[in-house]
């Protein structure tokens, strides 16, 4: 146990596992915050459903983890070696 | 010719020649004074046509200076600017040369005032930009640039092809706005979006620039694509298609550079992700989206190059290019990554940068426009700029793992190039106006209101949480992903290989059975002739007839004695 918290402190402070917890509480705290804000600005929707609670929040959260499937999926057919093309 | 209206571009490329042959310790002079000679001349021209020549019965106009061509020539010669004092420690000569003609024949086809000149301009590019990939030497420079090159020689062709095309039509070689609905017109776009590495041939520039030298790659990523924009914004606005083209691009972009290893190709890609927002744009066409195009073209040179700059200290400090051999480099190379983040958050359009205040233009425009889908489009791909660049570049090569290696950063003039970038990027962020003023069209936009804000910091943010949330999903592999280069590079090649192999052996066999029918025949034919007569006509019954003549005349010859 002794080691592993003077491994853990000799490590730059951004990487300890205590700044990560942190960091994650802090980020969540924000992202809350953000959603929250939603009650107070004014929103002026050009479409109808972009005017809907937190749009703005869950459509940026479901279109990247599309996008990140889309690439998953297509990875299938076209990932190669990096030496793929190394003969030429 | 006064002075006011001499070609600006024209400065750097005659600089250019200069450069071999001045000595080393005076070369920084002429490769950061020459740029500010450059600038000063773009502002000194009044708007109008200068420089004309006729040439045969039309007229070449090598200026035309308006708001337009002016804010293009000030964000390449800015950075031309910064990119030299970058590469103060590029030690080859050959590709400070090829920048500096790359650098001038992108600002010449910028001012250019018609179709002529533009694609003397526009090959003067292809043949530097090619150079500054080639000038790197080493095993697959040679491959890489031959394969950049006839790219851009096809694109150039069919340009060429557009431009005589047009110019029968019209009998002017006028480069103003145009229709893409004759044949010239049209190949004018195809060759135009060539450039700006829309599909199908969109990946010679992924292929290509991550093969530059860490300053060519900084240089390379400004003028071809952006030149191809500008074109594109002075031939062809409010031309649907390039809305689906853009469209396109923007996500292919984000796509492969979500699995792509490289850190210099995943930022090769973002340009391809980032040129779709403005063929977007283009294509909406409005004043709002033609000065949000403007902009974001202003603004991309100088964060992308702020990127790259931050990528190749990486590459010139360790040597290294690859996600899964970097991390952890924030430690010894803080100002690096603190520069990198800065150009991370610019291209996602943070708040308080210049991304903010140039890409809300384009999707402000698709709302006014009430172009439903594009909107949501748009508003897709912002979040995932954040994703493919704004986060997975700094968290691959900063951050993520230890890679244990403790580079510092680089030397002084390439710190303070990326200094200097920063605070462009962030100096715009805070005070938009300044770049508003340059805009061609008058400017009613207001990018701080509290709503856009607060909206803007949900979708990044959030794009954000969903990248940490999959970082599992996101673990770089040593990979790559086939692109349409692999037509030409692989299936084009097999091919032929395969057919002429087929061709080769269709001929062997057809040439191998006449042979034996051949064989046959002669056989058959002696065989019958020794069955008819086993002296008179063997296997050879020439041979055997000439010496039967013999036999038969020396005979009748010693009889004539008798």
């Amino acid at each position: 146990m002794l080691n592993n918290n003077e491994s853990e402190n000799e490590k730059h402070w951004l990487v300890r596992k205590k700044t990560i917890v942190l960091l994650w509480r802090v980020g969540l705290m924000i992202l809350f915050l953000l959603v929250m804000a939603d009650f107070f600005v004014h929103a002026h929707p050009y479409f109808g459903i972009d005017g809907s609670f937190g749009f703005y929040s869950w459509f940026g959260l479901i279109t990247c983890i599309a996008m990140v499937l889309v690439a998953k999926a297509l990875a299938i057919f076209l990932k190669r070696k990096d030496t793929y093309y190394d003969d030429e | 010719m006064m002075m006011s209206d001499f070609p600006p571009g024209l400065v750097l490329i005659l600089g250019a020649f200069l450069l071999p042959i001045i000595s080393q310790k005076f070369r920084p002079i002429l490769t950061l004074g020459l740029p500010v000679v450059t600038l000063y001349l773009i502002w000194s021209l009044p708007n109008g046509v200068f420089s004309t020549f006729p040439l045969f019965d039309y007229q070449l106009s090598f200026v035309r200076s308006d708001s337009l061509s002016r804010i293009f020539a000030t964000v390449f010669s800015i950075m031309t600017f910064g990119g030299s004092l970058y590469a103060l420690k590029q030690k080859s000569v050959l590709e400070l040369s090829a920048v500096f003609v790359y650098a001038g024949s992108a600002i010449g086809a910028v001012f250019a005032g018609d179709l002529i000149s533009l694609f003397v301009f526009w090959e003067l590019m292809a043949v530097a930009s090619t150079l500054i990939v080639l000038s790197v030497n080493n095993k697959h420079s040679l491959q890489v640039s031959i394969r950049y090159f006839l790219v851009h020689v096809f694109g150039g062709t069919l340009l060429l092809v557009g431009i005589l095309a047009h110019i029968l039509d019209t009998g002017s070689t006028t480069f103003s706005a145009m229709e893409p609905n004759t044949f010239g017109t049209i190949l004018i776009m195809a060759g135009f979006l060539i450039n700006a590495a829309a599909p199908p041939l969109s990946a010679w520039l992924s292929d290509a620039y991550p093969e530059a030298s860490f300053s060519g790659a900084v240089f390379l990523s400004a003028f071809t694509t952006k030149t191809a924009v500008y074109v594109l914004l002075r031939g062809f606005p409010g031309a649907d298609i390039l809305i689906y083209i853009g469209i396109f691009m923007i996500f292919y972009g984000i796509i492969y550079a979500l699995l792509e290893n490289d850190m210099r190709r995943i930022l090769a890609y973002s340009i391809v992700n980032q040129v779709g927002f403005m063929v977007t744009g283009i294509g909406i066409g409005t004043d709002m989206a033609l000065n949000g195009v403007a902009a974001h073209a202003f603004t991309h040179i100088i964060y992308k190059a702020l990127l790259l700059m931050s990528a190749g200290s990486v590459l010139y400090m360790t040597g290294k290019r690859k996600c899964t051999d970097l991390g952890g480099l924030f430690q010894s190379m803080p100002l690096t990554a603190i520069c990198g983040i800065i150009g991370a958050l610019s291209i996602s359009s943070f708040p308080l940068t210049s991304g903010f205040i140039s890409k809300s233009m384009i999707s402000q425009a698709a709302a006014d426009q009430s172009l439903t889908i594009v909107w949501f489009f748009l508003m897709a791909a912002s979040a995932g700029v954040f994703l493919h660049a704004g986060i997975k570049f700094p968290w691959f090569v900063f951050f993520q793992k230890d890679s244990g290696m403790r580079p510092s950063d680089p030397p002084w003039s390439m710190r303070l190039a990326m200094i200097l970038f920063s605070g462009i990027c962030i100096g715009l962020g805070v005070f938009p106006e300044l770049l508003y003023a340059m805009l061609p069209y008058e400017v009613t936009y207001e990018p701080y209101t509290v709503t856009h804000v607060i909206h803007m910091l949900q979708l990044l943010l959030f794009s954000g949480f969903a990248f940490f949330l999959m970082l599992p999903w996101m673990k770089r592999t040593l990979t790559i992903t086939l692109d349409t280069d692999w037509i030409y590079r692989r299936a084009v090649p097999n091919a032929l290989q395969k057919m002429f192999s087929i061709i080769w052996q269709l001929d062997r066999s057809v040439r191998d059975a006449l042979k034996l029918k051949l064989n046959l025949y002669l056989s058959y034919f002696s065989g019958k002739n020794d069955r008819l007569s086993f002296l008179l006509s063997q296997n050879y019954p020439s041979g055997s007839m000439v010496m039967w003549v013999a036999v038969v005349l020396a005979a009748y010859l010693l009889l004539s004695f008798i």
